[in-house]
């Protein structure tokens, strides 16, 4: 099992090797000099040489590449473009809003998506499963946006029960943390809802026709624990799988929660630096999504090899 | 019948009517059914598929689909207790305590990610009151009882490190810890090699002894049937045909549709030899052998031998047959022969043409020489094809304009004895024997000078079975091709083959005249082989057993 992370962790140098290049050359292959680029269309020349200087534009392309890794190896992801501020430092003080709204989203998807699956198959072809399967079909049919200004409309304009918008750090206590976060969440959990209510129960639907569910019926087992002992853990791998996959939405839909909500997340500090062409904290953007992405498969096919003795590598 | 006999009768089926659906005019699955197993009893269940046997013990133990299997009339007792009328709760405290079940498929139905300790454990947890320490003890106890060897080791181990026989034991084990009065076996020992099936129904056999247990057994195999049964019961969709002790229904069938059945199983005896012939050899395999290399990024490569050094030679209009057990490399080496999978030594000549190693496209001319038919037909036809189409495809293939290839298939499909009009339907439309006919069609529609066929009997009820074994016996007679025919079934081996070739571990163990491998064998695999095949002492056909038939002639 040690074996196998290991491998897994060195497997996965490779691929962040594979991205850093790309998120290189990004900015070395676009057409044009790319210190007129980071300057923008009114640096004098003298500007442009100072950016050409610091970048190391004047070094043959695989020097600067040595030189760009090392210098990120270091955390040293470079300056911003725009506010001059180290995009490390600009990262650091963003984060907290977007991995919060990740966290709880997904930590609420699970808790209501998988449940709602299960019971979905167990009572397969009712009024219940049908009722299921129609909110997942409004969960995946509804944008992001809508949901959240629903959301806001109903509870924070009309009932008044939470902020209309804003973000408070947990370190301010619970209760200011909460009340901010809910609606951000439930917004951005219902089409993750919608996508694990649906594997969920597919997936249970086919496990519940395997013949170890009729042997364990057979024993005289009651149906709660056919259902969670038997059914749910093998039928656990594909919706590990959605989850996992569910990640590039969720990235995604955080950047458009946060616009809604006006949140400091890095969602939108993403969609700022594109429009104004920050190229530093674009590159450290493309890194940080792809080390999560990379991440988190790590973590799912670990938990395969846990979830599935069959699963070994 | 009289009141000691009628006080220990353990199930008590009578007048059962299962529907399809809840409808009053519903299709009946099972149409008033009567039986009776009385304790320390085996009473065989005996049907082709679709016959209903299944449904019979599913609904005994409650199990079956809900809603769509509805049980409309009559009733089950079980020692007194009326199940049909029994709440859910009570049902499920029956189970494991008072009736049990085991499966016909040990792979698929033991939980795989569960130990098979903790997959006993939770049985005696559902029903029992005793603390970790005392159950424990008692599953060991009992893993012991059905004789696995190492049981602290298996304990602790998932299904799928352990073999067949050995999850069909913890089946058994997990069936019985409780001793329970009735014990159900659904086709308990079908998935598994003879000489496992033999293991395991002795045990059954021995544990029925020790703690007179009445035992429903279900099976299609009449060998199984002979070997186990202290009763027989016959159905036939959904009906009971015949009922009554194993010698009697053996010797003596009442009913027209036993008498068939019991006809249509192939005698272990070989049938009378054809004289030798000169034909010319047509496909001839040198010193075949097939490695399977796994490599690993880190440990060393590892190599398994699925086959080695086999050396099979087949004349034109003869029948060649390859027996052995699951994993002794039969299906390699027809694979390797048809050249689906390539061969990691040796050589293969079909008709005269090494083609062993011939690129793809350079064996393309040669492929139409050999043919394959497969195990199980639901799977080898392609559902959304015509089955026409099919068996068209091939000669289009390799040029023949497509009327011509149509009008080829309407041949074949009267060949194999369909309907004409089978041509613009679909698979799906068909039986599991037709759509076998059709898949041999198929294999015939390039004219091969070589038919392979790999299991091909193997997934059909008897009477379809037989049918299907004349065919190709017609089919060769009228062509003159040659067969290769690869099976499990010593008893099919026996009635179709000239040549047999006994193959164990990926090697040819044995090979020689049919008549005389299976009647004087050399080898102690081959003996042990016809050892356990189920039956051997009856010679169904003739009703009598073996001996006597041997004294009739004599």
């Amino acid at each position: 099992m040690l074996g196998y992370l290991v491998r897994r962790i060195l497997a996965a140098i490779p691929v962040m090797g594979v991205v850093a290049l790309f998120v290189f050359l990004l900015l070395r292959l676009t057409p044009g000099d790319p210190a007129a680029i980071l300057a923008g269309d009114n640096a004098t020349p003298e500007q442009l040489e100072r950016i050409r200087n610091s970048l190391g534009l004047n070094e043959p392309i695989y020097i600067q590449f040595y030189t760009w890794i090392m210098k990120l190896l270091h955390g040293d992801l470079g300056v911003s473009l725009i506010s001059n501020v180290p995009v490390l430092k600009m990262i650091s003080q963003r984060v907290e809003p977007s991995i919060s709204i990740a966290l709880t989203t997904i930590v609420l998807s699970i808790l209501v998506a998988v449940p709602l699956g299960v019971i979905a198959a167990w009572k397969h072809g009712t009024w219940i499963d049908r009722c299921v399967m129609g909110l997942s079909v409004l969960g995946f049919s509804v944008p992001v946006f809508v949901i959240g200004y629903v959301l806001i409309q109903v509870f924070a304009i009309d009932l008044r029960w939470v902020p209309v918008q804003g973000f408070k750090s947990i370190s301010a206590g619970f209760g200011p943390f909460f009340e901010r976060i809910i609606l951000p969440t439930c917004t951005l959990s219902f089409i993750y809802v919608a996508l694990i209510a649906r594997m969920t129960r597919a997936s249970m639907l086919d496990v519940l026709g395997e013949d170890y569910v009729r042997t364990a019926r057979a024993k005289g087992i009651g149906e709660t624990g056919v259902l969670l002992r038997h059914a749910l853990r093998n039928a656990a791998v594909p919706v590990i799988t959605v989850i996992g996959s569910g990640f590039a939405l969720l990235i995604s839909g955080v950047v458009v929660t946060e616009s809604v909500f006006n949140l400091p997340g890095i969602g939108r500090l993403t969609v700022d630096a594109v429009l104004a062409r920050d190229y530093p904290v674009i590159q450290a953007m493309i890194l940080l999504t792809s080390g999560i992405y990379v991440g988190v498969n790590l973590v799912i096919d670990v938990a395969y090899t846990l979830l599935d003795p069959r699963i070994r590598y | 019948m009289t009141a000691a006999n009628s006080s220990n009768v353990v199930l008590d089926i009578n007048n059962l009517v299962v529907g399809l659906g809840r409808k009053a005019d519903a299709h009946r699955i099972i149409d008033d059914l009567s039986l009776q197993v009385r304790e320390g009893e085996t009473l065989c269940l005996v049907g082709e598929s679709g016959s209903g046997k299944s449904v019979t013990s599913l609904t005994v133990m409650g199990l079956q689909q809900k809603g769509t299997l509805v049980p409309s009339g009559g009733s089950i007792k079980l020692v007194g207790e009326d199940l049909l009328g029994a709440s859910d709760r009570r049902l499920r405290q029956l189970r494991a305590t008072r009736m049990a079940m085991i499966f016909q498929e040990p792979m698929t139905a033991l939980n795989p990610v569960v130990p098979v300790g903790r997959q006993i454990d939770e049985v005696l947890r559902a029903h029992t009151n005793l603390d970790a320490r005392a159950r424990r003890q008692k599953i060991l106890a009992m893993m012991e009882h059905v004789r696995l060897p190492d049981v602290q080791r298996i304990f602790s181990s998932y299904p799928h490190r352990l073999s067949g026989g050995q999850r069909q034991r913890i089946m058994i084990a997990m069936a019985l810890v409780l001793e329970p009065k009735l014990l159900i076996a659904d086709e308990p020992t079908t998935a598994l090699d003879v000489t496992t099936q033999k293991q395991i129904l002795t045990l059954m056999r021995d544990l029925q002894r020790d703690h007179g247990t009445a035992v429903l057994f279900i099976t299609h195999d009449m060998g199984v049937v002979a070997e186990i049964a202290d009763r027989v019961a016959v159905m036939r969709h959904g009906r009971l045909v015949e009922t009554g002790p194993l010698d009697d229904v053996l010797r003596a069938p009442k009913m027209e549709y036993t008498r068939n059945l019991l006809s249509s199983v192939p005698s272990l005896v070989p049938r009378a030899a054809r004289p030798e012939t000169t034909e010319p050899v047509v496909l001839e395999a040198n010193e075949l052998g097939k490695v399977y290399r796994e490599r690993s990024m880190f440990g060393k490569a590892r190599e398994v031998a699925a086959a080695q050094n086999v050396t099979l030679t087949l004349r034109k209009g003869r029948t060649l047959g390859i027996v052995g057990e699951s994993g002794s490399g039969k299906s390699t080496v027809a694979r390797c022969i048809v050249r689906l999978i390539d061969p990691t030594s040796g050589g293969v000549r079909l008709v005269g043409r090494e083609i062993s190693n011939l690129s793809r496209r350079l064996l393309q001319p040669h492929r139409q020489k050999i043919q394959i038919v497969f195990q199980d037909p639901y799977r080898s036809l392609n559902p959304r094809v015509t089955v026409g189409e099919s068996i068209a495809e091939g000669p289009i293939n390799y040029g023949m304009p497509r009327k011509d290839a149509l009008a080829r298939a309407r041949e074949l499909l009267e060949l194999v004895h369909l309907p004409p009009d089978a041509i613009s339907r679909y698979p799906h439309q068909f039986s599991g024997g037709q759509r076998q006919r059709i898949a041999i069609a198929r294999a015939l529609a390039l004219d091969p000078d070589v038919l392979v066929a790999d299991e091909a009997v193997s997934a059909l009820d008897v009477s379809v079975q037989a049918q299907v074994l004349d065919l190709l016996d017609e089919i060769q007679k009228r062509l003159g091709i040659a067969l290769l025919f690869i099976t499990h079934d010593l008893r099919v081996a026996a009635q179709i083959c000239d040549d047999v070739a006994v193959m164990q571990h990926g090697r040819v163990v044995e090979q020689g005249p049919a008549a005389e491998v299976l009647t004087n064998p050399q080898q102690a695999y081959t003996r042990a082989l016809l050892d356990a095949a189920p039956g051997r002492g009856w010679d169904f056909a003739n009703f009598r057993p073996v001996s006597e038939g041997i004294v009739a002639t004599a």
